[in-house]
């Protein structure tokens, strides 16, 4: 009996992530399917799911029009770029924050976060104008190090966190070794926080991916990425949803792929040392 | 020898110095509207006549605008042309911010520019801006569902006639609404519309000492006339419709009648896009009786930022795409109904631009605004469906969303037009009015 209900439990249990999966991922399934609709077929009422004549014809309008390839690899080099910075700033703090904390280090970690609580659009010129003034507009780099500093308070307390659940013990038996403190880094702390370190850097990738406010107001022709793709089909005058979604599609398809590959290291790293 | 030789340095490098100060690459910032993805196509016409090499920056309108101004303000120069409206043209031409375009040749023929866009597109007589299409608002109806209402729609009709219309052509059983206008709000969604319906009532916004005009008369039955008719004859959750939510509606025959861009008619008559594609006709935009019509004006101009490198290039530009020769390059391409409309006279003398169905109604509609005078009593500003000064986008998108709030029945019109009168007030205090 007891074995049923744990059955039936189970069963419901397994539903309901169904349904709150599928909840979560509709707007997504949604923008690929209508991706494969005529602009007609896009605003038709009652809306079509699946039977509609399926067309590729969105996508080869949107190839014609914009170089892909170019936003495509301006975002790779952007939000790769962005987050390994990061992730080479971060290890070192996040490290003296876990394991040689001062009586300011609480503080500190506040203070870092507090930086996230004010709208970008507060400091969009005294940037611009640091921008113009360094030569950096319309650059990568200058996008590399925006985006870096955006999310660095972000990769710290992600890697602080994790870096707390390593025993002090085991570093401290490093040392007694006679490991250097680069070592201790990079050979004893690093590979026990892999899982942390990578599910650090897969969110960060997905977080410089998607940033909109930034890459659209820091760039122009060269080192516009897939958001300001996604904005050039946009558009309050005219039905272009079709066409937008096909752009939309082919600008989250890259990083969904990661994200679906990496799932698993992604799940273990955000769990990682929940249960003790 | 020697002398001859070096001449023939001399003259190499300075050829080749001439070239390549001839062949500039330059950058544009645009919208995505479909004859900017037109003219994006056509650029080789460009590059073989001049050698000038384009590149496209294309963002949605509103993220346009603040990429621009952003830039202009800081001189960033990551433009050599910006595609602009006639809101912002004569205010960064008062600013300095822009290159005039009053040295354009003879052959570019400036006096063939419409005048009521040459007008909103200048500041003290300069043109600073060239129109690269432009637009008015006009009715666009179910000749259908006004017969089935047993009604004919005057080519000038009058907001008696249209409230009247559109609650006889209402079948709610049915989802058959008789009318469909902008409730979003924005500066450019419902105060764009409202702001046009209100000088056709009388109503402004501010008098000549600057003064809100919210608490007015004119204003209260303007509102008020507004969310009646839409409770009584307008679509559903009205107060969230935009242009393309309307477009959407009224392709699917669910609008008796729908008043706004002109541009939108080339839309609703596309047999590819519309359900009532021949099915529909055109007439003015409304008006009281009080001289003054409820439709706007609008241009999409290409213009200059002061500073660039490439000024030259970015001149002939100008000239190629807001030429007469591009629109018969448009014609010749994509057809006479897709060349960019509402810019220079000759299009509308064209027999053959005569001939598409809408292009006479757009150009009474764009006749019939005056930016310089767009209300019934007397202004300091100019603007027909906007105020030609910095604080307005800021001021509209506020009262936008009170307004917004009225028709979504959170508040009444008398309580939107007490905050709106408020925040206006405050808010030009603050500028130093």
């Amino acid at each position: 009996m007891a074995r049923s209900v744990t059955q039936q439990r189970k069963a419901i249990n397994t539903a309901v992530a169904w349904a709150v999966g599928l909840l979560i991922f509709f707007p997504i399934l949604w923008t690929i399917l209508t991706s494969f609709k005529t602009e007609a077929q896009a605003i038709n009422d009652p809306p079509l799911f699946l039977f509609f004549d399926w067309t590729l014809e969105n996508y080869a309008v949107v190839q014609e029009r914009s170089d892909y390839m170019r936003f495509l690899w301006n975002s790779i080099i952007i939000a790769g770029g962005s987050t390994i910075l990061g992730i080479i700033i971060a290890v070192p703090a996040a490290w003296s924050m876990a394991f040689v904390p001062s009586k300011r280090t609480k503080d500190i970690l506040l203070w870092m976060l507090s930086t996230k609580m004010l709208p970008a659009v507060g400091v969009l010129y005294p940037i611009y104008l640091v921008f113009i003034r360094l030569g950096l507009l319309d650059t990568r780099i200058g996008l590399v190090v925006v985006l870096m500093l955006i999310n660095l308070p972000i990769i710290i307390w992600m890697l602080y966190t994790y870096f707390k659940e390593i025993p002090g013990e085991i570093l401290e038996a490093a040392r007694m070794d006679g490991a250097t403190l680069k070592e201790e880094i990079l050979y004893v702390l690093t590979p026990m926080a892999v899982p942390g370190i990578a599910s650090t850097l897969l969110l960060n990738i997905i977080l410089a991916w998607n940033e909109a406010f930034w890459t659209l107001n820091l760039t122009a022709a060269k080192a516009a990425p897939l958001t300001a793709f996604i904005a050039s089909y946009s558009s309050p005058e005219g039905l272009f949803y079709a066409k937008l979604s096909a752009a939309s599609t082919m600008a989250i398809a890259p990083i969904l792929i990661l994200g679906w590959f990496s799932q698993k290291q992604l799940v273990r790293g955000l769990t990682f040392g929940a249960v003790k | 020898m020697y002398l001859k030789n070096a001449f023939g340095a001399a003259a190499t490098v300075s050829l080749l110095m001439t070239s390549s100060a001839i062949a500039e690459t330059i950058t544009i910032a645009t919208v995505n509207n479909g004859d900017m993805i037109r003219m994006q196509g056509l650029t080789d016409d460009f590059t073989a006549k001049t050698g000038h090499e384009v590149e496209w920056v294309t963002l949605e309108e509103n993220v346009l605008r603040q990429r621009v101004t952003t830039d202009i303000t800081t001189k960033g120069g990551q433009f050599d042309i910006m595609t602009i409206g006639m809101y912002e043209t004569p205010i960064w031409g008062k600013n300095g911010w822009l290159v005039p375009l009053n040295d354009l040749p003879a052959d570019y023929d400036v006096d063939d520019i419409l005048p009521a866009m040459r007008g909103g597109l200048s500041y003290d007589d300069t043109l600073y801006a060239a129109p690269f299409y432009g637009e008015s608002s006009m009715i666009m109806y179910r000749t259908d569902l006004m017969e089935k209402a047993g009604l004919e729609m005057p080519e000038a009709p009058t907001w008696a006639f249209v409230a009247n219309a559109a609650r006889a052509m209402t079948d709610k059983d049915n989802e058959i609404y008789g009318i469909c206008l902008r409730g979003k709000a924005g500066w450019g969604e419902n105060m764009a519309f409202l702001t046009a319906t209100s000088n056709a009532f009388g109503a402004r916004w501010f008098d000549e000492n600057w003064t809100a005009q919210f608490d007015s008369e004119e204003w209260a039955t303007t509102l008020n006339f507004y969310i009646d008719l839409l409770n009584d004859a307008g679509p559903p959750g009205a107060s969230n419709n935009g242009f393309n939510e309307n477009l959407s509606l009224f392709q699917q025959g669910k609008c008796g009648m729908w008043i706004d861009a002109t541009v939108a008619a080339s839309f609703v008559t596309n047999p590819d896009d519309s359900t009532v594609a021949d099915k529909v006709d055109f007439a003015l935009a409304p008006d009281t009786g009080l001289d003054r019509r409820s439709n706007w004006l609008w241009a999409w101009a290409l213009a200059i930022p002061a500073g660039t490198q490439k000024e030259g290039a970015a001149k002939e530009f100008i000239q190629w795409a807001t030429s007469k020769e591009y629109i018969e390059l448009v014609a010749e391409n994509e057809g006479w109904a897709n060349v960019p409309p509402g810019a220079r006279t000759s299009l509308y003398e064209n027999p053959n631009y005569k001939a598409v169905p809408f292009s006479e109604m757009t150009l009474k509609s764009i006749l019939s605004a005056d930016p310089l005078n767009p209300t019934v009593d007397a202004v300091p500003y100019v603007g027909v469906q906007f105020v030609a000064i910095p604080e307005f986008a800021g001021i509209a998108s506020q009262v936008g969303q009170e307004f917004s709030a009225a028709l979504a029945g959170q508040q009444t019109a008398e309580e939107a037009l007490a905050k709106a009168q408020a925040l206006t007030s405050e808010e030009m205090e603050a500028a130093g009015y």
